[in-house]
């Protein structure tokens, strides 16, 4: 289905607009690319991480994740996270067992701290994976959250 | 038009420690309503904030993150006086931004 | 065949664990208390405030001069000190039973139409809701004092005690069941004993609170038809007499305890 941003944004919220998975839209004054559809879509970790190209990411300590080891219910997950690794620029977060799991990226490249807190759905227990961008290397660590009751559906 | 969002901003030296509470459903497309019809996919895809017009912190995000999402994270160079406005953007079109002009001790 | 195995499930799940503190409660409970500092409920707060200032119904009228015990129109404090009696209505009321009062006499609604759907849904928070979240957020910090001055205060906490442990519907169950003893569990949740002062105070503390599960605001009205519905008794009269005394008899229990505001529920 092809939109253009002008019919799309004169339509305003109207939510019959567009396709399943939604519309690539370009955001006014964004420095980054287009929201990245085809790593939303990924249905598996190897694949999601190849879309958003950290697959070669090396393990590291130095990125903290704090997070509840079991979680009181799935729909919302508190998640922290920091990376201690010199010049970050941006982190990304996969919820390796979710249907779709790269979740976002948060860019620190124009001013903030590489520091990032979200709440988020998790589906069944799983590691939450986070990767680390600084200096053009990724690197990454996981944590597992056990979730007793879904956070998708009911 | 969407609700407003609550943005919070506290200064740590020259680091605004920001916290936005968003108002929005985070519809993943797989939940079912009372009727039994599936409800469309409708969440937040883009999130901007800018520190006096510039911007300084991006993010991108899909619908796994929870319904009325929170977001927090951490501004530099920021001091008392400085506008901070945030904006969102949904896979509808539909945008938000809200203000909040940075207090000593908020 | 299916509430058999419902009744032995509940009855599995209500079973006796041992007196230590359970690390995953207090996980839940450490994890909750980060989520309140930034909840979605404050988006209802927000709501609230502009429903109690704004020209509403029949009467178009802001229910500004609502006394909710404390006054005309004196929301700060008042939440912490419900249920109270009211001698305008000569009974004892809950704040949401106040607040759907001066809907009524204020603003002109029925109470057939505001009792019709009284609860929040994924599309749709009632008006009660918002109002009640944002007078209750006005008590944040205060400490429960449910007066028992009155003589109609005084009975309505021993009805709300009767009430409490009155066993009756399919199950046989009263509240007293599953809270009326300590150390109970439901799956992960613990069901803590009512009954006891240092425990009485998770009746209430945290309501009116966002519900995690649908993502939906929800007052102690909601909870308290909940927990009748999960014990197969008929629906209690939403705003009633009956659900006013046992948020007596509950409240009272708590008293002395610091209210936290609306709070963030599994």
């Amino acid at each position: 289905m092809h939109q253009t941003r002008r019919s799309v944004i004169k339509a305003g919220g109207a939510a019959a607009l567009f396709a399943v998975f939604g519309g690539v839209l370009l955001q006014p004054g964004r420095a980054l690319a287009a929201w990245n559809k085809g790593a939303f879509e990924a249905k598996n970790i190897a694949d999601a991480m190849k879309s958003v190209g950290v697959a070669n990411a090396e393990e590291s300590k130095a990125i903290e994740i704090r997070a509840p080891e079991i979680a009181e219910n799935g729909a919302v997950v508190p998640i922290d996270i920091t990376s201690n690794i010199p010049g970050t620029t941006s982190i990304s977060v996969f919820i390796e067992k979710n249907p779709f799991p790269y979740t976002g990226t948060f860019d620190f490249s124009q001013g903030a701290v590489p520091y990032v807190h979200l709440r988020v759905k998790i589906g069944e227990s799983s590691p939450v994976r986070v990767v680390a961008t600084a200096g053009g290397k990724h690197y990454t660590t996981a944590k597992e959250v056990k979730v007793t009751i879904g956070g998708c559906g009911g | 038009m969407a609700d407003p969002m609550k943005i919070r901003a506290t200064l740590q030296g020259d680091v605004a420690d920001v916290r936005v509470l968003m108002a929005h459903p985070m519809e993943t497309g797989q939940r079912k309503d009372a009727a039994g019809k599936l409800v469309p996919l409708h969440f937040i895809q883009t999130i901007t904030a800018q520190l006096n017009g510039k911007t300084v912190f991006t993010a991108d995000v899909s619908q796994a993150v929870s319904r009325n999402p929170v977001f927090a994270f951490k501004v530099k160079g920021a001091k008392v006086g400085d506008k901070l406005s945030i904006t969102w953007q949904d896979n509808t079109g539909d945008k938000r931004t809200d203000e909040l002009v940075i207090r000593a001790g908020s | 065949m299916k509430r058999a195995l419902v009744l032995g499930t509940l009855a599995v799940a209500c079973a006796a664990v041992a007196q230590t503190p359970d690390p995953t409660a207090a996980e839940f409970d450490k994890f909750r208390e980060i989520m309140e500092q930034d909840n979605p409920a404050e988006l209802f707060e927000v709501k609230g405030e502009e429903l109690w200032k704004t020209p509403r119904g029949p009467k178009n009228a802001s229910l500004e001069k609502c006394d909710l015990g404390l006054g005309p129109g004196v929301v700060k404090g008042a939440y912490a000190q419900t249920p109270r009696y009211f001698a305008d209505v000569d009974r004892v009321m809950d704040a949401e039973a106040r607040i759907v009062h001066c809907m009524i006499t204020l603003q002109g609604f029925t109470q057939a139409e505001l009792a019709k759907a009284p609860f929040s849904s994924l599309v749709r928070t009632p008006e009660p809701v918002s109002i009640v979240t944002y007078v209750a957020a006005q008590s944040r910090g205060m400490k429960f004092a449910s007066p028992q001055n009155h003589v109609k205060e005084r009975a309505a906490y021993e009805t709300g005690k009767a009430i409490f442990h009155y066993r009756a519907g399919a199950f046989d169950f009263s509240c007293a069941s599953c809270h009326g003893v300590d150390d109970k569990r439901i799956r992960t949740q613990p069901l803590p004993n009512f009954t006891k002062p240092e425990q009485a105070i998770r009746a209430v503390q945290g309501w009116p609170g966002y519900r995690m599960t649908g993502g939906v605001m929800h007052s102690l009205q909601w909870r308290l038809n909940d927990c009748y519905r999960q014990q197969r008794f008929p629906e209690p009269g939403y705003a009633s007499e009956t659900l006013s005394a046992l948020l007596t008899y509950v409240t009272v229990n708590a008293n002395g305890h610091v209210y936290r505001g609306p709070g963030i529920k599994r």
